[in-house]
């Protein structure tokens, strides 16, 4: 490879290289671009980035858009929904998940692969459809609720749609495979000999876990709650499938304000504040994946 | 032995409980796509008459036959994109901006969907205002799933070469092959297992793919979430329950495909 020679190493590196600078980097400069530009009706629907008044060419930002930004509290409060849903998702995930996962590492051989292959099918298939499943579950003559009222524990269906759980529970579902595989990762690198010599010397199992097993599958741990929390921050599909008018979350904010209210410059403001409230978490999240992809 | 004991049925339970979980929902979706009735928690008996309207319905066809074109268009570019990218992040320790390289690498992975969808529409209408084209529709929903597809493959890529032997390369080269005949002999077919998978995985991830494609398609494409969702959104349709266990049926074939023809490689690599 090393013998592929200059040319062949230009193109080899170039190409992706020059691939993701225009449709991830550019983009994302685009969308900081239009933040500070102002809405018009036109096409494209924002002000642009030079304007000319006659005498000489004046560039034409505005922070408005931020303004209107800070002084709604519904945006605030979209932020910091979408960031208490997705964590107590995250949290739910590993307390669900870590014990998936240990099971999985657990079994030998040829099981072993097949629960693999059963964690990791749903995150092939499609997502949409996945939460989509839960509205027959969930709705007022719903499958639990004519489950639960057969069993005669209900008289009056529950209302297990559009509000905070199925909410919370649509993102639990969808992102637990997230959170199982990398701490198997972590749990099936697990050197065997450790747990066993401090069982061997006599701690007793929750000590074994908690000295020795859970310290040494934190790298998996924080690998999977980012996987969780970062997309589960941004996520669209769940608040608006099962969401219910107590909803906010800000990926949907910014998709209304996209679609229905058709302001880009605003669409384009939210977005930076996120990616803006995300980058310290994705930075981390870099490490850690960085880490424990390459291993 | 009773602390064994214990412990195996604590891993029962959760394995249980856990795959209950996950599998419960797409049980049932299925089971009713059966369902005679419209209403969609009675059981009225077997019958195949959702499959039937699905067949005669035209926008899901159409839709599906748009997805399929899109999936292929950008799973094929993923595939080259992300076969360099992961070659070069694995093989060549230093260049200039390797570390902005590896990070652009991996956020797609990350960063919200609404985020990537919102900004690469932005950049296709500017590009379409500057030079006039491409006008938006298939072609961007490609492009743009090329992009996050091309982030899977590299990943897949460079986890394998981390466990390829290196000496292999060398002695061809040592025995007088050009790099050339290296990297298509030698390193192509040693990360086949992941180029194979990766190529599935962007597909299956376009296929899947709502809301980029929703942002950066034009008034002409509609792909099959678009159509799904539309529909969703007024609520269960057994209709919908036929579409999404077909989609279910096409999806685990495919990747169990790809799970043999792996391992058939990985069979292959060792007998060498």
């Amino acid at each position: 490879m090393t013998g592929l020679g200059r040319l062949g190493r230009l193109v080899l590196i170039g190409v992706p290289f020059v691939w993701l600078a225009l449709f991830f980097v550019l983009p994302l400069l685009i969308v900081v671009r239009i933040s500070l530009a102002e809405s018009v009706i036109g096409i494209p629907p924002y002000t642009p980035l030079f304007a000319h008044d006659g005498v000489r060419l004046k560039l034409h930002v505005t922070l408005a858009n931020f303004a209107l930004i800070a002084g709604d509290d519904l945006y605030l409060r979209a932020y910091l929904g979408s960031f208490v849903n997705a964590l107590l998702a995250t949290v739910l995930c590993l307390l669900a998940g870590y014990p998936i996962a240990y099971a999985i590492a657990r079994a030998r051989g040829a099981r072993r692969q097949l629960f693999l292959f059963l964690v990791m099918l749903p995150f092939w298939t499609s997502f949409l459809i996945r939460v989509y499943a839960w509205i027959a579950i969930l709705q007022p003559n719903g499958f639990l609720n004519e489950f639960l009222s057969v069993l005669g524990l209900i008289s009056a269906p529950l209302p297990l749609l559009n509000n905070q759980f199925s909410v919370e529970l649509g993102l639990v579902y969808s992102y637990l495979p997230f959170m199982i595989l990398p701490i198997y990762g972590s749990l099936s690198a697990l050197d065997q000999i450790l747990v066993e010599a401090a069982a061997d010397l006599g701690a007793p199992p929750r000590l074994v876990f908690l000295g020795v097993i859970l310290p040494l599958t934190l790298p998996g741990i924080a690998a999977g709650s980012f996987l969780v929390l970062i997309p589960a921050i941004g996520e669209f599909v769940i608040p608006d499938l099962l969401g219910g008018p107590d909803t906010l979350m800000i990926g949907k904010v910014l998709w209304d304000e996209f679609f229905n209210n058709r302001d880009w410059p605003v669409a384009a403001a939210v977005a930076v504040v996120l990616v803006a409230a995300l980058a310290f978490p994705l930075l981390a999240a870099q490490r850690f994946l960085a880490g424990t992809r390459a291993a | 032995m009773t602390s064994l004991g214990s412990r195996s049925w604590f891993c029962i339970g959760a394995l249980a409980l856990g795959f209950g979980f996950l599998y419960a929902p797409i049980l049932l979706l299925v089971l009713y796509s059966f369902n005679a009735s419209r209403l969609v928690t009675v059981w009225a008996g077997f019958s195949l008459r959702w499959y039937g309207a699905l067949a005669r319905d035209e926008a899901f066809r159409s839709a599906a036959a748009t997805s399929v074109e899109v999936a292929a268009m950008a799973a094929s570019l993923s595939l080259v994109l992300g076969a360099l990218a992961g070659l070069s992040i694995a093989r060549f320790s230093r260049f200039p901006g390797r570390v902005v390289f590896g990070f652009a690498l991996l956020a797609p992975l990350v960063v919200p969907e609404v985020i990537l969808g919102l900004s690469l529409l932005l950049f296709f209408v500017a590009c379409e205002s500057w030079l006039g084209w491409p006008s938006r529709g298939i072609v961007t929903i490609s492009f743009a799933h090329a992009t996050f597809g091309a982030c899977f493959v590299a990943v897949l890529v460079r986890a394998q070469l981390a466990g390829f032997d290196r000496a292999l390369e060398e002695a061809a080269l040592d025995l007088g092959a050009r790099p050339w005949t290296v990297l298509m002999r030698i390193t192509l077919p040693g990360i086949s297992p992941a180029l194979i998978s990766g190529w599935l995985l962007a597909f299956t991830l376009s296929l899947d793919d709502l809301v980029i494609a929703s942002f950066v398609t034009g008034p002409s494409a509609t792909t099959l979430p678009m159509a799904v969702f539309s529909s969703v959104r007024l609520g269960v349709s057994p209709e919908v329950n036929a579409l999404a266990t077909l989609f279910l049926a096409a999806v685990s074939l495919l990747v169990t495909l790809a799970a043999w023809l792996m391992a058939q490689a990985e069979r292959r690599r060792q007998t060498i």
